[in-house]
């Protein structure tokens, strides 16, 4: 037969239908594959995840007094918990309708001890911020890739940054509380070189993404590294340094306010001296002035950091 | 300013490849010189090697006595400023205003803190101005650079070179970004500035026409190598289909490439 003989002939219609066929078989390999890697990758994050849970005692059995006086093992998370209800109402304050201001008299009692350390607690966040900014902002301009003058000047001012930023700030006001004793100062250098750190990071990630012609025509002027940075970098990273900056205020009123729980000055000190002489209805009173400060920084902030970039979509 | 700029033998590598191969040239104080071939020829590495942006990795080059392949620090920085660059992307501060961005060129004259709090004389400042005014920039001076116009912006960048007071202005493809109302009055700019104030300028084209109305002399790379020196006149069509490899291109022409006003129009 000749038509079977001639192999063009018979090979044309599957050369047509093969691509198809061939995706088809792709398709599937490709979908069990997929399947595959989820089932192995399910299985690895479930036996990491019970181990750390284990580690971490969640599984933990042990002894517990029951309501009738009796001891018993039993599993601990269930066991706990209605001992977190317990401590919550403990610092709940006793209010009632017919004495509201003699009781909210009570429950701050300390109003003005506390709105001298929440001043305080502020005033240690600016001071901070100020100085974290200066920090990070000079430091980000070596520690970014493409404006780095060399490899070691890049090298030692990430490794400066990342040491700054990875040790807690309530770590390094330990350490200055040890070497400039007890008050606000400790707690202003350890938030600000934290600060540092953290911004220094931030600011070079922006200097990284900036157009690197501007740079060009500054040093094709004549320029020197220094002029390229001031004339070709700052104005193109400016309103995201302002954004990042008061971001950062706000979380250094947050770190300021705890601080002062390793004597570094602001509110923190107060939440020591209500846990050891538990007056439980003081935690609850500080939680509230803490609470409503940074709910009025943030809205303050987000309000300016919003007018700022309003002002950028301007021509 | 009797200075001639020479190359001798400058070569440029980048890993395996020749970018610039072995150049020499000779260019007078006061010509007008258009540079031409195709893109990778070699124009763009040439022309920033010569005010060291990128640096020569064979050979020398010098102007009169200097020896400016060997320039550092300030001296190179006032090499730099001595011949101004325009780039084809402006290479402006969008988003500082027009008079402060012509104030750049005046930076290798100042310290460090009066250059990073951003403070010029009155004299600087009336220098941009009139700078400006010839460029008839007058009214945007005060306007963010980022809001200008393309033909504007390469003008602000004119300013900005003149301002340097420079003895050679090295434009790498000034037009190449412009419409043909743009790049005429951007490349009439350059010419003024050649005729009234001597100024050398050396300018990186795309376009043969624009190349043959305004440039006393044209030099064309092909491969790293100068292929061709000499007048417009001298470049005849065979010539530029050998510097443009244009073998299976019969019918070559020129009014397709054109940015020009005036012979996109054919009589």
């Amino acid at each position: 037969m000749t038509l079977t003989a001639d192999p063009s002939l018979t090979a044309a219609p599957q050369d047509g239908a093969a691509p198809l066929s061939q995706f088809e078989r792709d398709f599937a390999a490709k979908r069990r594959a997929a399947r595959r890697g989820w089932l192995i990758g399910t299985v690895i994050f479930a036996l990491v995840f019970g181990f750390a849970a284990w580690i971490g005692d969640f599984f933990k059995i042990t002894q517990v007094t029951l309501p009738d006086g009796s001891r018993d093992w039993r599993w601990i998370i269930p066991a706990g918990l209605p001992r977190l209800g317990d401590y919550l109402s403990q610092t709940l304050p006793t209010l009632r309708w017919d004495t509201l201001g003699a009781d909210f008299a009570e429950w701050f009692w300390r109003w003005k001890a506390w709105l001298r350390l929440l001043l305080e607690t502020i005033l240690i966040a600016f001071m901070a911020t100020v100085f974290g900014v200066i920090g990070g902002f000079l430091l980000s301009f070596p520690a970014a890739r493409n404006l780095a003058p060399n490899r070691a000047v890049l090298w030692i001012t990430r490794r400066y940054l990342e040491i700054a930023r990875t040790v807690p700030d309530l770590v390094w006001a330990l350490i200055f509380v040890f070497c400039f004793s007890v008050g606000p100062m400790a707690g202003v250098l350890a938030i600000s070189l934290h600060s540092c750190g953290a911004l220094g990071k931030l600011y070079s990630e922006v200097n990284e993404n900036i157009d690197m012609r501007p740079l060009e025509g500054v040093k094709a002027a004549g320029g020197t590294w220094f002029d390229q940075i001031r004339y070709g970098a700052v104005p193109q990273v400016l309103p995201n340094i302002i954004s990042y900056t008061l971001l950062r205020f706000e979380i250094n009123v947050r770190s300021s306010s705890i601080i002062g729980y390793v004597g570094a000055g602001g509110l923190g000190q107060e939440f020591r001296t209500a846990m050891s002489f538990q007056e439980y209805t003081d935690l609850s009173a500080l939680f509230l002035i803490i609470l409503v400060t940074v709910i009025v920084i943030d809205f303050g902030s987000e309000k300016i950091r919003h007018k700022v970039i309003g002002l950028e979509d301007r021509p | 300013m009797t200075s001639a700029l020479t190359l001798t033998n400058v070569s440029r590598q980048f890993g395996e490849t020749f970018a610039v191969d072995n150049v020499s040239l000779s260019i007078e104080p006061g010509q007008f010189v258009g540079v031409i071939g195709r893109s990778g020829a070699g124009k763009s590495t040439m022309l920033r090697m010569l005010n060291r942006l990128i640096d020569p990795t064979a050979g020398s080059i010098t102007f009169g006595e200097v020896e400016v392949s060997t320039l550092k620090g300030k001296a190179l920085r006032q090499w730099r400023r001595d011949c101004a660059m325009i780039f084809q992307q402006f290479n402006l501060v969008d988003r500082l205003d027009v008079l402060t961005n012509v104030l750049i060129g005046r930076l290798a004259e100042h310290g460090f803190i009066s250059s990073m709090t951003m403070n010029f004389t009155d004299a600087e400042r009336a220098m941009a101005i009139r700078a400006l005014d010839r460029l008839d920039l007058v009214p945007q001076a005060l306007q963010r650079a980022g809001t200008l116009s393309g033909g504007q912006q390469q003008r602000v960048a004119i300013a900005k070179a003149l301002v340097q007071n420079p003895r050679i202005m090295l434009a790498d493809e000034p037009i190449a970004s412009l419409d043909p109302a743009n790049a005429t009055s951007v490349m009439d700019g350059l010419r003024d500035i050649n005729r009234e104030d001597g100024i050398t300028v050396l300018v990186n084209l795309h376009t043969l026409d624009t190349a043959r109305a305004y440039c006393d002399r044209i030099i064309a790379m092909r491969q790293g190598r100068v292929f061709f020196d000499g007048t417009a006149a001298q470049l005849t069509d065979d010539v530029v289909r050998d510097i443009y490899g244009l073998d299976g291109l019969r019918d070559f022409n020129e009014a397709v490439t054109s940015t020009s006003v005036r012979s996109s129009v054919p009589a």
